[in-house]
């Protein structure tokens, strides 16, 4: 294994980015996310890649959309007012059929909210970001060593799958620092793209990147043939963890940094004997949702630890299909769950008993 | 080795962040595990500032000291906001010459160092946190002497490196310090 | 027999949907005829903005990107910083690139792209049926000025030429028209010059052309192009406002 080095989050999704062979990154400055630009600006000039800021959130997601139309990978980062910004571009790149990768360092909200860490941009990045029928991919780490290993993770499939995907962290991932082994240099996407826009040279038809399809009956085709490929991306790219789940009675359900704070919870009540185990989504969309099923038949409740109002706990209520109750424990506005405060949540559960 | 949950807190511009960095250097060098959180946004600038450093032999969970073992502070703000979270049996580290008060809880080892003052004797005011630091290896020996010279060499920006003398000899002042 | 006029091997042969007397046909073609000459189209790569040319993409024979409303210079720009060695335009209206992408304009043009923007100017949105556009005249009825436009509470037209030639970086930018065969001629030197800097590496060159949209104006298409002459030159005066070459 590589040595570790110590890395911010901001600074290790940058650096897994440009090791995965991104050469294109287009931003705008917003916290807690723009180390991840400074990064980019410093080293991009150096190894003959892109750094632009552009003139607007808009304007940076619409570069990349322009990038990826040569079939070359490109991405953006911004935090949750940001990304709102960006739906429209997202909307058109998965309207477009192309590959992109978007960071959503996560603040909080609604409008411009504050800038300490929060989740709630769960929704938006779940339901696909912006108008239409789409999805894209969506990662959730939950340290700096899976900032840099789902960065590239999340780049290599949007290329395979031709679609965006976005890296969803927050404040605290993002200005933490960890030790990370860096992954080694790929190429993590083909070079020959047959579909993509990069002149005729008089040798083939024109390619036509486009979203626009004013005939229904051909627009419906084309949902419906990008959602049997998210059917099998459901089944081949779902990805999780279990702590402690052998025996668990209690199920949390949690992932980034509140997975990271219910882990310790779950540490302090096994040692007061409560049976408590962790599901952590590594992909919230597609969200593991065979896993809380199975757990489903054996934990007695559900616990969702999440920054939002509960964001999160619909998923998890429609994959356990309202079979075993599930809680929240939640703060938000920027505000972090303590060890503590899940701990009394688990507590509470355990004694509610096993009804 | 006992897990050290650390808080080192103060003003904006203290060098808060780069003690943590420190720590948390010597601590990748020793290969343990380990995580650095700061606080951030506009009291970066002038305002009261914290950074979370956990040094672990096992994989950290929340990387947010909730119960620091070990506070290190350097104003009396932060004194006021974090004495009471600290950890029975923890160890508080402060700045005497910036905070006057003494330490109200009796279930915890207080070190009382004039950072500040010794730092302006050795000609370099700003290296109040490089004296701590120095008390809080010798006291709770979280990382190594030895590493804790490589890891200066590391945290240190390069366009800077002529400091490194000056960091190593306030760390070893504090080292050296006796009530 | 001779061939004396043919169309031009960098069009498709998918028909115009453009209404009769529109003047985007004309403007497509200098295109074309550009794109032949200087025999970049292999090596061109088109943003079809949105608006009533957001079916370019289907008639330039080179590779063509459809963007969204307004963004053609941000999507340009990605795409001629990954392929710099590529010919890379926009072809935009004016609610695309005066209104909802000013910003991407003025931006674009700011950095000096170097891309090539063909601005059709037509004072209209001529695509949703007819709608105040920024460019608009005072006084000019349309579906959302039906008492003709007001300074008061509408504001004035933008003049885009103008507005750029104030930046420092842009290195061409020039007002035509194509009323006439004497200014279509004209405007052809112009777009040709456009595409022709930018081989040179010179920089941002937008041309914008007054155009005509018979149907939304109510007007029949030779009334249209008197109109050009008679409301919207005054407004836009013709001309270069931008040549470094020349400078």
């Amino acid at each position: 294994m590589k040595e570790k080095v110590l890395m911010k989050g901001n600074e290790a999704i940058a650096e897994a980015a440009i090791l995965a062979g991104c050469r294109h990154y287009f931003g705008y400055p917003i916290t807690p996310q723009t180390e991840v630009a400074a990064y980019m600006a410093k080293k991009m000039p150096k190894i003959g890649g892109t750094f632009l800021q552009a003139e607007s959130e808009i304007a940076a997601i619409n570069m990349v959309y322009g990038v990826a139309s040569t079939g070359k990978p490109a991405m953006t980062s911004s935090s949750s007012p940001g990304i709102a910004l960006k739906c429209e571009g997202i909307s058109y790149l998965a309207g477009a059929d192309l590959p992109a990768f978007i960071v959503n360092v996560q603040r909080g909200g609604p409008g411009l909210g504050g800038i300490q860490p929060s989740q709630s941009d769960y929704f938006l990045a779940t339901r696909g970001p912006g108008h239409g029928d789409f999805h894209v991919l969506v990662f959730a780490p939950a340290s700096v060593q899976e900032m840099a290993d789902l960065t590239g993770r999340a780049l290599h499939l949007a290329w395979r799958y031709r679609m965006p995907a976005m890296l969803l962290a927050d404040g605290t991932m993002g200005q933490m620092m960890e030790p990370v082994a860096l992954p080694d240099e790929c190429q993590a996407f083909g070079s020959d793209n047959p579909w993509a826009a990069t002149g005729t040279e008089c040798r083939r038809p024109h390619n036509i990147i486009n979203s626009l399809e004013l005939a229904p009956e051909k627009l419906e085709q084309s949902n419906f043939a990008r959602f049997e490929r998210y059917a099998e991306i459901e089944k081949t790219e779902t990805a999780w963890e279990e702590y402690r789940m052998e025996d668990a009675e209690i199920c949390i359900v949690s992932y980034g940094i509140t997975a990271r704070i219910s882990r310790n919870a779950i540490v302090e009540a096994r040692k007061e004997g409560i049976k408590v185990g962790m599901i952590r989504p590594i992909t919230l969309w597609p969200f593991p949702k065979a896993p809380l099923l199975a757990a489903a038949e054996k934990v007695d409740s559900f616990l969702c630890v999440e920054m939002n109002m509960g964001q999160m706990k619909e998923d998890v209520e429609l994959a356990v299909r309202c079979r075993k109750p599930v809680d929240l424990c939640c703060r938000v506005g920027g505000m972090i769950p303590t060890p503590d405060e899940v701990l009394a949540h688990i507590r509470k559960l355990a004694e509610g008993g096993n009804k | 080795m006992a897990d050290h949950e650390i808080v080192i807190a103060g003003f904006g511009g203290q060098g808060l962040l780069f003690a943590g960095k420190v720590l948390a250097h010597a601590g990748l060098l020793e290969g343990r595990e380990l995580s650095w959180l700061p606080s951030y946004g506009p009291e970066m600038r002038g305002g009261t500032a914290n950074c979370n450093v956990i040094l672990s032999d096992s994989p950290v969970g929340s990387p947010i000291v909730q119960h620091p073992n070990v506070l290190i502070v350097m104003n009396a703000p932060s004194l006021d906001k974090y004495e009471s979270e600290v950890a029975p049996g923890g160890k508080i580290f402060l700045d005497s010459t910036l905070i006057t008060r003494k330490v109200e809880r009796k279930d915890v080892d207080v070190y009382y160092v004039p950072a500040t003052r010794m730092a302006a004797d050795m000609g370099t005011p700003g290296l109040a946190n490089m004296v701590l630091l120095g008390t809080v290896i010798r006291e709770t020996k979280c990382v190594k002497d030895e590493t804790v010279d490589e890891a200066l060499r590391h945290v240190i920006p390069a366009r800077k490196a002529n400091l490194f003398d000056a960091n190593k000899n306030a760390v070893e002042a504090g080292r050296n310090y006796k009530e | 027999m001779a061939v004396v006029f043919e169309k031009p091997k960098s069009l498709t042969d998918t028909v115009f949907h453009y209404c009769p007397g529109c003047t985007h046909g004309i403007v497509h073609r200098l295109v074309a005829e550009t794109m032949d000459e200087l025999g970049i189209e292999g090596k061109a790569i088109g943003i079809a903005p949105v608006g009533c040319s957001v079916l370019a993409y289907n008639y330039f024979a080179c590779d063509m990107i459809e963007a969204a409303h307004g963004r053609a210079p941000a999507v340009a720009t990605g795409v001629k910083r990954a392929l710099p060695d590529r010919v890379v335009f926009t072809y935009q209206g004016d609610g695309d690139l005066a209104s909802i992408g000013l910003c991407e304009t003025v931006s674009a043009a700011c950095r000096g792209e170097n891309i090539t923007v063909i601005f059709i100017n037509n004072a209209i949105y001529g695509m949703t049926g007819g709608q105040m556009a920024p460019t608009s005249l005072i006084g000019q009825v349309t579906q959302t000025s039906p008492y003709g436009r007001d300074p008061k509470t509408q504001g004035y037209p933008i003049r885009i030429c103008e507005l750029l030639s104030t930046l420092e970086a842009p290195a061409y930018l020039e007002r035509v028209t194509v009323n006439s065969v004497k200014n279509v001629k004209n405007a052809k030197k112009a777009i040709k010059k456009a595409f022709q800097n930018q081989i040179d590496g010179k920089g941002f060159s937008l041309v914008e052309v007054l155009s005509s949209c018979p149907t939304n104006w109510g007007k029949t298409p030779q009334k249209a192009l008197e109109w050009i002459d008679e409301a919207m030159i005054p407004q836009y005066p013709l001309g270069v406002y931008r040549d470094k070459e020349a400078e």
